[in-house]
């Protein structure tokens, strides 16, 4: 059945309004747009890292979860899964459970590039049937915008400032999506929100119902972090795919497709300039910044290409 | 009537295991315990177990895969040594704190650093204000009852915390010894199914590990509290059950030759058995001298152990861990607390002992006992934080 936005909204939420998210936030967004690709009929488990999520959406005794949850710590949540993934695999096999339940774990970047990293590798391989899905922020944001190794080069950060002599975070992103698809799972993706969320949808409905591991990232915007009027969130996730910035693609089964290629590939500046975090690259004298960081996106979009043939 | 066997502790342990059956075990492999993971890995490659054997790429993992399965509402358990149980470190307390009854066999090693792979209770005995009920075993015997024992204490309604069962790494992990095991039906009739209050698949969604602010955070760490201290009087109606079963039944000490004695020794897992020894040899001379072994650390018998003191002179405990306050040992200054109330208290002092798989002797020991008998003629307790079998000292 062809995928239709307002079909999909009349599903029961999964993820309910009442958080204390801010707004603008791309964290909400991403959850409920993932859950919302579960079968009605479906249950599920959602584990969260310990991050602006975890605290925003469930303080005791309040949940904005309708299914279940778990968080148990920052750097795990790959493993909590997994282990209540084998769980269901146990209750399953002795004939004690007939619900189907999906595993989905949630963190943000620095849970997912960084400290979770290690967790999240080996629950991929070990391959479990769970969809991990990383809500990429490109910062700590919960403990105040430090850098992360998901923070882009030359964004402004607390643990990466902008001083007399350093121009911001000195090392590029590193591509997590690229380091899951060498785990030889069965699906990866990267996406974003995009006009009416099919792109996202598509691609958790397979992250979720591909049997084995399966990883999505999430370009997840932060007002606060970012620096952006929380009005701009889908603007600047447009700009993010049209730039090519943030490519959309997936690899299934270890084959390369790209999911949206932009008419028009846009320049970087239109991307960084709607974002405070950029504001020094545009000062007299930062071209080079710009110049830089425009022949690093676009490298690796030709290279993305090539693999997408 | 039980069946005879000659197993080492951790084949002991192992085969507990196999006859408890959990639903999931996640392991890691780590010297003196790893084992027990080979065994299970055989039993569940042989479909000898029907459980799911998660093997993670850490310690850290393990713990957290753990209590994810628990939270799921199955019955989960871990096994581990030394700087493993360090890893876990922070789930530790989140086991405890989100009331998960799962079981984690503790091989006693030494922590780093400098990295040693031989026995001492660094690791265990950092891990004692982590909410969990910790057992030490003095044999192969009392790790594979003790371990039996602990699913029914800690997964009692009144209790609901994570256990420890401990052995000392290499010396009984390692070492074969008679057992008495009990048929599979028994255990499996002993422990009984796993019945949660709450479970994530229970078909009721249920949220675990939420943030807990200043509001709540208190009244729920009020209540693990109070969950260790009832945990007592559980910990000895499963003793005691065990006990009707078995013929083996267990207190949260031993005293051993403790009626009349003037010295005791207070001490802990396999050196219990070389303290006994000890005493044994100074009873034929007709010294007053006695043995208690700790089995129960945590939730830590206090009166019970008072009383056992009260009529004694002089009290030696012995850690084969040090908690580098600069007062002594994890055992010694809850053993000398507990004397405090006591109308008529004894002198007490602390030995640190085998550390880093250090021999301990018989030697050792009748030094210490030579020791108290020095502060009961002197009247003095002297230095209170003492070493033996140190080198330079």
């Amino acid at each position: 059945m062809a995928y239709n936005l307002k079909q999909e909204c009349c599903k029961p939420e999964r993820f309910v309004g009442g958080h204390r998210l801010c707004a603008g936030c791309g964290a909400g967004v991403a959850v409920r747009g993932v859950l919302r690709a579960l079968k009605e009929e479906d249950k599920s488990v959602s584990g969260v890292a310990t991050s602006c999520l975890e605290v925003s959406s469930c303080l005791f005794p309040y949940t904005a979860w309708q299914d279940s949850f778990i968080h148990s710590a920052f750097e795990n949540v790959a493993a909590t899964i997994s282990g209540a993934e084998a769980s269901y695999n146990a209750l399953k096999k002795k004939g004690k459970i007939d619900d189907t339940y999906k595993f989905i774990a949630f963190a943000g970047d620095g849970g997912t590039y960084d400290i979770g990293f290690q967790a999240l590798s080996g629950a991929m391989e070990r391959g479990h049937d769970m969809v991990y899905v990383c809500y990429d922020n490109e910062a700590y944001m919960n403990t105040g915008i430090q850098r992360s190794s998901a923070t882009p080069k030359f964004a402004e950060v607390a643990t990466a400032p902008v001083g007399e002599v350093v121009p911001g975070k000195m090392q590029h992103k590193k591509d997590l999506t690229e380091v899951l698809v060498a785990h030889n799972i069965p699906y990866v993706a990267q996406t974003t929100f995009l006009t009416n969320f099919k792109d996202m949808h598509e691609k958790a409905e397979k992250a979720i119902y591909t049997k084995g591991p399966a990883f999505l990232n999430v370009l997840a915007p932060c007002p606060r972090g970012w620096r952006y009027p929380p009005e701009d969130l889908m603007e600047i996730c447009k700009l993010a795919v049209d730039t090519c910035v943030w490519p959309l693609y997936e690899v299934v089964e270890g084959e390369w497709k790209l999911t949206y290629e932009p008419k028009k590939k846009l320049p970087i500046e239109d991307y960084l300039k709607l974002q405070g975090r950029f504001n020094h690259m545009f000062a007299p004298g930062a071209e080079w910044m710009i110049q830089e960081l425009q022949a690093f996106v676009d490298k690796k979009w030709d290279k993305l290409l090539k693999k997408c043939k | 009537m039980g069946i005879r066997e000659r197993l080492s502790g951790n084949e002991a342990v192992a085969t507990a295991l196999r006859q408890i059956n959990p639903d999931v075990i996640a392991a890691y492999p780590i010297t003196p315990s790893t084992e027990v993971v080979h065994y299970f890995s055989q039993y569940v490659a042989d479909g000898k177990v029907d459980t799911e054997f998660v093997a993670v790429e850490s310690e850290h993992s393990a713990m957290s895969a753990c209590i994810g399965a628990a939270a799921a509402g199955v019955r989960t358990a871990t096994v581990t040594s030394a700087c493993g149980l360090a890893l876990m470190w922070e789930l530790l307390y989140v086991a405890s704190g989100t009331r998960l009854p799962l079981t984690l066999l503790v091989i006693n090693r030494a922590l780093s650093g400098p990295i040693n792979i031989n026995n001492d209770h660094s690791d265990s005995m950092g891990a004692r204000d982590s909410g969990w009920i910790q057992i030490y075993s003095e044999n192969n015997q009392e790790a594979y009852d003790n371990y039996i024992m602990s699913l029914r204490i800690g997964e009692h309604k009144n209790v609901r915390l994570p256990v420890m069962v401990c052995q000392d790494g290499f010396i009984t992990s390692h070492a074969v010894e008679n057992i008495e095991l009990l048929e599979d039906d028994k255990v499996k009739q002993f422990v009984g199914t796993y019945d949660p209050e709450w479970s994530m698949l229970s078909g009721k969604p249920t949220s675990v590990g939420p943030y807990d602010t200043p509001m709540f955070y208190f009244e729920h760490q009020y209540q693990r509290a109070r969950a260790m201290v009832d945990a007592k009087n559980v910990i000895l109606d499963v003793f005691k059950e065990y006990g009707a079963l078995t013929g083996r039944e267990y207190g949260l000490f031993e005293e051993y030759k403790m009626e009349d004695a003037e010295r005791a020794i207070v001490v802990l897992n396999s050196s219990a058995g070389t303290a006994k020894y000890t005493c044994d040899r100074l009873r034929e001379k007709g010294e007053k001298v006695g043995v208690i072994k700790l089995r129960v650390f945590r939730p830590f018998p206090l009166e019970e152990l008072a009383k056992a003191l009260s009529h004694v002179k002089a009290v030696a405990v012995m850690d084969k861990a040090d908690s580098f306050s600069g007062i002594g040992g994890p055992v010694f200054t809850d053993v000398r607390h507990a004397c405090y109330e006591l109308e008529k208290r004894p002198h007490i002092i602390n030995y640190i002992y085998g550390l880093g798989g250090r021999d301990v002797r018989e030697e050792d020991f009748q030094l210490v006992y030579a020791a108290l008998d020095e502060v009961i003629k002197s009247g003095k307790t002297g230095e209170i934080y003492r070493h033996v079998g140190v080198r330079g000292v």
